[in-house]
This record gives C-alpha cells, sequence and structure tokens, in this order.
C-alpha cells in the first residue's frame, strides 16, 4: 500500500514524469517557449490527469485485461475532448492561446501510463492524488523550462500573462532588459532539447549531491584521526 | 492466451462495445450543451477582429451576419469558398473584410483580415493565423510589431504597382531584420487583395 507522503514525493519528484520517466516530450518540447504556455498545457494535462485516473480506477474491477488499453484510451480521448469542449464555451480567451495544444495531451503517454501502472491497481483516493501529483511535477517541469526559454530566448518572463489572467496580470509581466537581441536558439525545438537536458542533469545533481558530500565528510574525519 | 473462449471474445467485445457507447455519448452531450456558447463566443472575436479593422462608428450593420460566399480565387489565395464581411452605413457600403491567404509565407500559410473602404483603400490588415519563425518571421502578428499597420490607408495607386513589394526587391515596404519571405508573402497578399475588391467591387455589395 503506497502511502500519501510517497504519492506525493514520488509525482513531484522521485518518479516525475518528465524528468525520470521522460514520458510526455512531445507536448513538454513543443509549448515550452515561454512560462504561460507551459503553464497552461500544464494545467490541462494535470485535470486530464486526475479525471482519467479517477475513472479508471472506479471501473477497475469491471476491466476485462485483455481491452484495457483500448479503454483507457477510450477514456482518455473523451475527457480531453470533454475539457477542450468546456475550455471553449467557458474561457474563450484561454482556449485561444492553448487550444493547438489541449488535443497534445491525447499524445502524452504519461497518462496511459498512470492508467495503467497505478490506477488500475488502486482505489479511488490514491488514484486521483497520483493524477494530481504526476500532473503537479510535469507541471512544474514545464513552467520551469518555459521560464528558462523564455528569459534566454526573448529576455522577458510571464509575457501574454493577461491572455490567461485577465488584463491586470499585464503587470506581471517582467522585461529582463528592453535592448536584449533575443536568442532564437533557446525559442525554437532544439533549445528544449538543451533546456530539458540541463533540468535533468541538475536533478540527477542535487539527489546524488548528499551521498558525495556524506563522503567528503567521512574522508575528512578518517584524516583527523 | 491461446485458450481464450468464444464466450470470453464475446464479452470483451461488448465491454468495449458499452465503453465506445459510453464515451462517444459523454462527448456528444457536452457537444450539444456547449455549442451555443462556442458559437457566441467565436462570433464575438469576429466581432473583435472586424472591430479592430473598422471603427466600431462608422458602420451601423451587423457586420458578421453581412455576409457573402466568394468563390476559390487565385487572388485571395483561397481554395475554398470564403466569407467577404460587409460593413455598411444607413444602407451605403462601408468597407469589406476579405479572408485572404499568402500561400507562400516561410512556414506555410498566412491567414490575413484585410479590410478595404468602398474607394479602394485600405482600412487595415490582420495575421489570423501564421506558422512564421518566433522572433522573426512572426513580426507581421500586431502583438510583436506595429509592421502590419504600415498598410493602413494604402491603395493600389498609392504606391503605384512597383512600390507593392518589400523595400530588398525595390519597393516601399520593410521587410525585418532576417526575414525577407514572411513581410515579402504579406505585401504580395495585400496588393492581390487589393486587385480582387478591383475587379469584383459591384458583385462584393450585392445582397
Amino acid at each position: 500500500m503506497t502511502t500519501r507522503s510517497e504519492i506525493t514525493r514520488n509525482g513531484i519528484w522521485s518518479n516525475n514524469v518528465a524528468l525520470v520517466q521522460l514520458l510526455g516530450l512531445c507536448p513538454l518540447l513543443a509549448v515550452t517557449s515561454t512560462v504561460i504556455n507551459g503553464l497552461g498545457l500544464g494545467i490541462a494535462t494535470m485535470i486530464t490527469l486526475v479525471l482519467s485516473n479517477s475513472i479508471v480506477s472506479l471501473i477497475r474491477g469491471f476491466v476485462r485485461s485483455e481491452v484495457r488499453l483500448p479503454v483507457f484510451v477510450l477514456i482518455i480521448a473523451s475527457v480531453v475532448t470533454i475539457i477542450e469542449l468546456s475550455m471553449k464555451a467557458m474561457f474563450f480567451d484561454l482556449y485561444l492561446v492553448l487550444g493547438i495544444f489541449i488535443p497534445l495531451i491525447v499524445t502524452n503517454c504519461a497518462i496511459i501510463g498512470r492508467a495503467e501502472g497505478f490506477a488500475s491497481r488502486n482505489p479511488l483516493g490514491p488514484a486521483a492524488l497520483d493524477g494530481l501529483m504526476m500532473g503537479l511535477g510535469f507541471l512544474s517541469v514545464l513552467v520551469v523550462l518555459g521560464g528558462l526559454r523564455e528569459i534566454i530566448g526573448f529576455g522577458t518572463l510571464f509575457a501574454h500573462a493577461e491572455l490567461m489572467f485577465g488584463d491586470a496580470a499585464k503587470a506581471l509581466v517582467i522585461e529582463i532588459n528592453p535592448d536584449y537581441p533575443g536568442f532564437l536558439l533557446a525559442v525554437l525545438p532544439p533549445g528544449a532539447f538543451f533546456g530539458l537536458a540541463l533540468l535533468i542533469a541538475a536533478k540527477n545533481w542535487f539527489d546524488l549531491r548528499p551521498v558525495a558530500q556524506h563522503q567528503d565528510a567521512s574522508a575528512v574525519s578518517a584524516e583527523t584521526v | 492466451m491461446s485458450s481464450i473462449s468464444r464466450r470470453q471474445i464475446l464479452m470483451s467485445g461488448a465491454f468495449l462495445w458499452l465503453f465506445a457507447v459510453a464515451g462517444t455519448t459523454l462527448v456528444a452531450v457536452t457537444e450539444y450543451s456547449t455549442s451555443s456558447a462556442i458559437a457566441e463566443n467565436e462570433r464575438q472575436l469576429l466581432l473583435r477582429n472586424l472591430y479592430a479593422l473598422l471603427p466600431r462608428d462608422k458602420l451601423d450593420n451587423d457586420i458578421a451576419t453581412d455576409t457573402h460566399q466568394l468563390a476559390a480565387s487565385t487572388l485571395l489565395g483561397t481554395e475554398t469558398e470564403t466569407s467577404v464581411y460587409r460593413a455598411r452605413q444607413a444602407g451605403e457600403p462601408v468597407a469589406a473584410v476579405f479572408n485572404s491567404i499568402a500561400p507562400n509565407g516561410y512556414s506555410g500559410r498566412i491567414h490575413l483580415l484585410v479590410g478595404v473602404y468602398v474607394d479602394g483603400s485600405l482600412a487595415g490588415v490582420r495575421v489570423v493565423k501564421h506558422a512564421e519563425t518566433p522572433g522573426l518571421g512572426d513580426a507581421v502578428e500586431l502583438r510583436k510589431s506595429p509592421w502590419i499597420k504600415s498598410f493602413d490607408g494604402k491603395s493600389l495607386d498609392n504606391p503605384q504597382t512597383s512600390g507593392w513589394a518589400v523595400k530588398r526587391d525595390g519597393g516601399d515596404f520593410d521587410q525585418f531584420t532576417g526575414a525577407t519571405i514572411s513581410p515579402r508573402a504579406v505585401v504580395k497578399a495585400v496588393h492581390n487583395t487589393l486587385l480582387y475588391y478591383q475587379q469584383n467591387a459591384d458583385m462584393i455589395f450585392d445582397q
């Protein structure tokens, strides 16, 4: 039985969808040219993960194993389509920004991965929490990578925030240097690969660091002895 | 796996069928309950785009519904029927807004809204959809650069035909640093739209 804190830690850090499982790279690389794009796709992916995990968990007792994958695909496709239509009806301005990315969620293998690997074997509560935390982990990577590429590529941060949060959010836009010439490579797809590689390297460095410190400490104490 | 009975196969098939029906039903219900809100949102967006080209006080008709279907045309760059929106004041034609396409952008088609006053001068041009390079060719968008406003007030005589090109090609319109293809495509498409208007002006405002 997986505990809540374990599910949380797995989703956000130790089994992060983008940094460890390396799933969902197609939408990740395609949309992270700015923070706001990353945030939008992250939220939509998170909602999809929570809903699809919950539904899969609720029906896990009835699904015959031979047809479970087509059933999961059906569930995910329906959920994404319903999210897209609702967004178009209720949050049209946001839809205009994210609309083209929403269908990309279907191509995110992380969602079917969580349905098969976790939700189909766990009760509703943990399955929904797993969806939320995996989604949150994915969202954080999208936002950080978006920020990295936006700063290097355009020299701004939170550009076009008004499209998501209304005109008041225009104040959020940070222009680091008005004369910044821009760095196209960071905005184009190669920049996404470099950025993601840097983030993965940073995470691995952080995870391995305490071990190294510990070894240093023991080495020092050995010398002093 | 070799010993799956026919009964099991039928059961699985029925189960899958059940889910397909349930999923499709849910999507259909959502589609049905959101379609009017979506149509209204899209109408508002269209109005917002049209009013950006034509000041609201210059027209008094419902421009979003006063449309006319235009056959595909090489001058408009279209391959299917498109709508032209007609602005009128007190029943008199004021301007027409065309959906034009520049077919030869750097990354495919650039979709434009081109507003033309009755006298053949440009009310304005806006890019509605494109896939030009971010940071270079995307300066055709108003939120990236004011360049697209350089068309305001231009017509077939202003400048003369030779001036309807980017400066690198000897014309009157600026190109962008590092990007000539996108503005070249837009200039050509706008010029072609004006030619189309000149040849079809009578038909466009017909009821």
